[in-house]
């Protein structure tokens, strides 16, 4: 039986000497709530100035809520460790059950550390730490075939969550996921290079637990209340209905849906990569994660004839999301939509970071195009926009790495965009591969200044489409606006809900349903938690060299006609000026 | 499955008696686990003290006092619905209050009289 007030303990693994220990950590919970903002302080802890992230002294850390498993869409994981990707903050959510088996295992955060001396997967639940011998698992070719067996192995179906790594994860590709649940991922930033350069192929984790409330009767009106606002949503029933991937069309008529490479903003072929497309000809099944009512996770059916025996079919479920169906879509230029598919499912396998894959993929294309790499550099690949084989070839050697080339495309655009050139047209910010959104200088002010460098951070093609038109904003004041909205975010990811949930979950019922659970943050003192965990965690950033002045910028931005007209330049520089005194000159 | 701790203004999942399993995979769909109210029930079949006994049409009634923990009726189940209460050590079997059917979003539950 666990005291809801209490869930603050911290679960710590060795993986070098074997060992776990628990912690209560109250204080850490009570100032910094849980999520992001624990996790950063963990981070600090866990993490020495200038640490190789590859190496065991980089920490991985998993936080989770007071919301988790109390409330909806509390589904989320924060995981945190220093990027094998950026050099500095690495930061990703994920769904599926992980959050609520980590709660209902008993703690508030995990943190892992060392280095284990062979292929290990965790088990942990009954308050233990079990390591199994993941040796037979090590080199599987397919993600999907290492989950079947934790599964048959492991008890408490229905109940627990499975975290584990591909082949990209264990040869260190520096955007290397980790997948849990099969169709979830802490997607970005490398956190699948920590796992494999620790041995860890994965971890399952579950638990029973009971969360006493302080006011019963108030959490059961409470969680109606958020309960109906979720179902009466309507942009909760789009996300149900077609999934992100909702989104295709829409970006694709404004003139905001990169296509090869950002050479051009829509896509003549959009149409069949559709969400409505693809859910017309190849939904099979929707998925939620736990405790979320909507269920975006759209699966698709594909089905690809064998070829040598007729009517012989093999049959798989691609999870889609709009990120990929833009980076492995329209981002490569494959208007094809079961080419589609099959290059999602292959990156699914190895467990590559999709967004990061299509972005150097298209790099990749655009280098070929303009003679910067050879076939001398592809191991004989020419690839060419929409050329699945191609790309299905190099995403094998951006794994397998069998040669220079490969090795530097395994280190992202900025890295292999340094070495072969191309830099005008390596489309990462802060050393993280764009998303989908060419909406106008906001989008990318976002990208840029975003303390994960994620579209999530701050929802800058939002003010493009918003702001941007309505009150024309200057430079600085578009970063304000990112920034209060960043700061708003720490809110919702240090109570680890899904960001698809943040219309519902305004400042004032965080509060409500915070005081549910005997937690007395008012919406002020929310707000001001939200601006202090930001420059935490830019803190981070700075101590481990992050400089706006370091940052590639790549001019293909402000070439091409976004969706709010063309980028200006001048306009961009100014806004990262202001946003250098803004969050680092305050650190 | 948060619906059924939650009656009692809990958070959690243990006290929870309907289940819900992938069929192997996410990929291949899930299944609902609750209690079927069976003729000739085997968990009342093997309860020692007379915790679980037969409803008269039938069904299972469950009396909290008399129950030792002893998992008989957990492991007689054909279907795996007498679930397993953690916290008290004691079983947790669908009453049929119809509490989960509110908050299932997709229809997936239905509360009906035989």
């Amino acid at each position: 039986m666990i005291n809801n007030e209490n869930f603050s303990e911290v679960l710590y693994i060795d993986l070098t000497h074997k060992k776990f220990w628990i912690k209560n950590r109250p204080e850490l919970f009570s100032k910094y709530i849980g999520g992001t903002g624990v996790a950063t302080q963990l981070l600090f802890e866990e993490c020495p100035e200038h640490t190789e992230p590859l190496s065991p002294e980089n920490p991985i850390i998993f936080a989770v809520s007071p919301f988790t498993g109390v409330y909806p869409f509390a589904s989320k994981t924060i995981a945190m460790f220093k990027s094998p990707h950026t050099g500095d903050l690495g930061e990703s959510h994920a769904g599926g059950r992980s959050a609520v088996a980590i709660k209902m295992a008993g703690y508030g955060a995990i943190v892992i550390k060392g280095k284990c001396d062979m292929p290990i997967y965790l088990v942990i639940k009954d308050r233990k730490v079990e390591f199994r011998n993941a040796n037979t698992l090590w080199g599987m070719k397919s993600s999907f075939t290492v989950g079947d067996v934790i599964r048959a192995n492991e008890k408490d179906p229905g109940m627990r969550s499975i975290m584990r790594i591909g082949q990209a994860g264990e040869n260190l590709v520096s955007y290397a996921a980790v997948v849990t649940e099969t169709y979830r991922h802490f997607g970005r930033m490398g956190l699948g290079a920590v796992f494999g350069s620790k041995m860890l192929k994965g971890l399952m984790i579950s638990g029973k637990k009971i969360i006493d409330l302080t006011h019963k009767k108030n959490y059961i009106t409470t969680y109606k209340e958020i309960y109906d606002k979720a179902v009466d949503s309507p942009v909760m029933k789009k996300y149900h209905d077609l999934g992100t991937a909702g989104n295709i069309k829409s970006l694709n008529l404004m003139g905001a849906l990169p296509t090869r490479n950002l050479k051009a903003a829509s896509f003549e072929g959009a149409d069949k990569i559709s969400g409505e497309h693809i859910a017309e000809n190849f939904l099979g099944r929707r998925v939620a994660c736990s405790h979320c009512p909507t269920g975006c996770i759209h699966l698709a059916v594909l089905r690809e004839p064998y070829e040598d025996e007729p009517y012989f079919y093999k049959t798989t479920m691609v999870g889609y999301d709009y990120e990929l169906v833009y980076a492995l879509g329209s981002m490569v230029g494959i208007s094809n939509p079961e080419d589609m598919l099959k290059l999602i499912d292959i990156v699914e396998k190895y467990c590559l970071d999709s967004m990061t894959t299509g972005v150097v993929l298209s790099w990749a294309t655009e280098a070929m195009e303009k003679k910067l790499i050879t076939i001398a550099d592809t191991d004989g690949i020419t690839l060419g926009w929409g050329n699945l084989n191609a790309y299905m070839a190099v995403v094998d050697r951006i794994v397998s790495q069998p040669n220079d080339f490969y090795k530097a495309l395994a280190k992202g655009v900025d890295f292999a965009s340094k070495k072969y050139g191309g830099k005008d047209f390596a489309l990462a910010f802060g050393k993280n591969e764009m998303a989908g959104y060419h909406t106008g200088v906001a989008a990318y002010i976002g990208f840029t200044i975003g303390a994960r460098h994620s579209h999530l951070d701050n929802a800058g093609y939002s003010i493009d489409q918003n702001e941007m038109i309505n009150e024309k904003p200057s430079p600085e004041e578009v970063v304000d606006k990112l920034i209060k909205e960043e700061s708003l975010r720490q809110i919702l990811s240090s109570i680890a809900i899904c960001f698809f949930a943040r219309g519902i979950y305004s400042v004032e019922l965080v509060s409500k349903a915070m005081a549910t659970m005997g937690i007395d943050k008012s919406p002020d003192e929310l707000m001001k938690c939200g601006r202090e965990i930001l420059k935490e965690k830019y803190r981070f950033k700075v101590r481990e060299g992050f400089a706006f002045e370091k940052l590639n910028i790549p001019k293909r931005i402000f070439e091409l006609r976004a969706a709010a007209g063309m980028i200006d330049e001048a306009f961009f520089n100014q806004a990262i000026k202001y946003a250098k005194k803004q969050l680092i000159d305050t650190v | 499955m948060f619906a059924c701790t939650r009656r009692a203004g809990k958070g959690g999942l243990s006290n929870s008696s309907i289940g819900i399993q992938s069929q192997g995979g996410m990929s291949n769909g899930f299944s609902v686990i609750i209690c079927r109210s069976c003729f000739n029930p085997p968990c009342a079949a093997v309860c020692p003290t007379t915790a679980l006994t037969e409803k008269p049409d039938r069904g299972v009634i469950f009396n909290s006092s008399r129950c030792i923990g002893c998992g008989n009726c957990e492991k007689a189940c054909v279907v795996k619905a007498v679930f397993w209460n953690d916290t008290e050590n004691k079983p947790a079997i669908c009453v049929h209050c119809g509490f989960c059917v509110k908050f299932c979003p997709h229809d997936v539950l239905q509360m009906t009289k035989d």
